[in-house]
């Protein structure tokens, strides 16, 4: 990638820890994010069907995202939470999950927002798991931001 | 497609399990191969060579059987600019480093019911390679089961000199069809292994979500729809002979005589009902079209049809 992409700070740092890395390293960094995807919480466990399923991952993944009520006047600086269910059996989509949770979790609606469609081709992946298989993440960064802009409106 | 029923150096029993399928000598059962590893056949100069093929790229990194190697299919058997397999001297270099030579018995494993592995036996195949065998059940019945897993890598050196895998010209003709190929062949016996939604056309349209989808949904016409996992157990293992006949001879009248093609969206889970077709009921002419429907559905003025299977 020669172009360069806007990413938030903590996305940025983790771009950066791959892109210093040899493409074996890179899938290896990539399984300690999929080992380190935090553990769904108590009210979504059991309850997939109330997560959204990222359809263009072809192992099975859901996401749920929360948006802070305040501040009430300031839609674009609530804060954003992210949940994520992946089986053990699709570490690669775990570790997509793990990197966008790592990279955005927390953020206010409008950084997550203003994340560019790119930001999945930053991580130096491409040759390590091939861009056909980064598509998954693209589909969760998409998932992710139209679910925080609806949820950011009320 | 060559007679594959001699036996080989490395191994010569044929499972009994598996004595009813029409080349019985392709599949292996977890229990078997677990003897091979017990005994040290698996790996080493005249060893079994074992390859993990799956679709999550990591899962081989996360434990595999011991002994087997990685190969993926997109990395390693796909060229990286043109949508092709890699060529001869690709494959001999994907072949050699793994300590294959044209005699070695490989067994392929994988995720996902052994689609990718499948695939990877598929691609194989269509340099040659002879003796080539798939895992009944794949990793997810070696996992079921409780055996062992490793995260060691074996460290293999590569043939190098005499000893390298030949460079083999991939013959595409007996095994692998093309768009105009399937042109050609209709009103011939055709294999959708889709899902339901995707033959019928329904599943092509879901606004706002980007997807490697295509601009048309539906089948190519004449298709008979027999989704993939119908072949396949719970356990992921194949069906008896028997059922298997049941479903693509009496159920929808594909005769063993017939050229067949078969296709899915990519071309993976073709590979799984191609293998079906070919090694298990013994099908003569089965063509896996791996263009399939993200290049059918997305071609300019080729027939397709839409609606349930009839």
């Amino acid at each position: 990638m020669t172009d360069t992409v806007d990413l938030p700070p903590a996305m940025r740092e983790v771009a950066d820890d791959f892109a210093e890395l040899t493409a074996n390293e890179r899938l290896q960094l990539l399984l300690e994010f999929s080992e380190g995807l935090p553990e769904l919480p108590e009210r979504y466990a059991g309850s997939l069907d109330s997560m959204e399923q990222v359809h263009e991952c072809q192992s099975p993944i859901f996401l749920a995202v929360e948006v802070d009520d305040e501040p009430a006047d300031r839609p674009g600086d609530r804060a954003v939470h992210l949940f994520f269910s992946a089986p053990p059996e699709a570490p690669t989509t775990r570790g997509f999950a793990g990197i966008l949770h790592e990279g955005l979790d927390g953020l206010t609606v409008a950084e997550v927002l203003a994340v560019p469609e790119a930001a999945p081709y930053q991580f130096s992946l491409g040759e390590a798991v091939s861009p056909l298989r980064l598509r998954g993440m693209v589909g969760m960064l998409s998932r992710i931001k139209r679910q925080v802009a609806l949820k950011s409106q009320s | 497609m060559a007679d594959h029923t001699e036996s080989t150096p490395t191994t010569s029993t044929t499972e009994s399990a598996f004595a009813a399928y029409a080349h019985p000598e392709r599949l292996v059962s977890t229990q078997w191969l677990a003897e091979q590893v017990e005994a040290g056949k698996v790996g080493g100069p005249d060893g079994i060579v074992v390859l993990e093929s799956d679709e999550d790229v990591l899962l081989y990194d996360t434990g595999h059987i011991p002994g087997s190697l990685k190969l993926d299919w997109h990395q390693d058997l796909n060229d990286a600019v043109v949508r092709d397999y890699v060529d001869a001297e690709q494959f001999a270099a994907v072949m050699s480093a793994r300590g294959i030579s044209r005699d070695t018995t490989v067994v392929v494993y994988g995720d996902k019911n052994n689609w990718w592995a499948a695939y990877a036996l598929w691609v194989m195949s269509l340099f040659g390679h002879e003796d080539v065998r798939l895992l009944d059940g794949g990793r997810a019945k070696w996992v079921a089961e409780g055996r062992e897993l490793t995260k060691d890598v074996p460290q293999v050196a590569p043939l190098t000199g005499d000893a390298a895998y030949p460079v083999v010209e991939r013959d595409d003709t007996p095994i692998r069809a093309f768009k105009e190929d399937v042109l050609a062949h209709l009103g011939g016996a055709l294999v959708d292994v889709r899902s339901p939604g995707e033959f019928s056309g329904e599943l092509l349209h879901m606004p706002d979500y980007p997807q490697e989808g295509a601009m048309r949904g539906g089948h190519i016409p004449g298709a008979r729809s027999v989704p993939w996992a119908r072949a396949a157990n719970e356990d992921g293992t194949f069906k008896s002979r028997e059922d298997l006949e049941a479903i693509y001879l009496t159920e929808q009248g594909l005769s063993p005589a017939d050229a067949t093609i078969a296709y899915c969206r990519i071309g993976e889970r073709s590979s799984h009902t191609w293998f079906v077709l070919t090694h298990l009921l013994g099908f003569g002419q089965v063509r896996n079209y791996d263009g399939s429907w993200t290049e059918w559905g997305n071609s300019v003025r080729v027939p397709v049809e839409q609606g349930a299977p009839k």
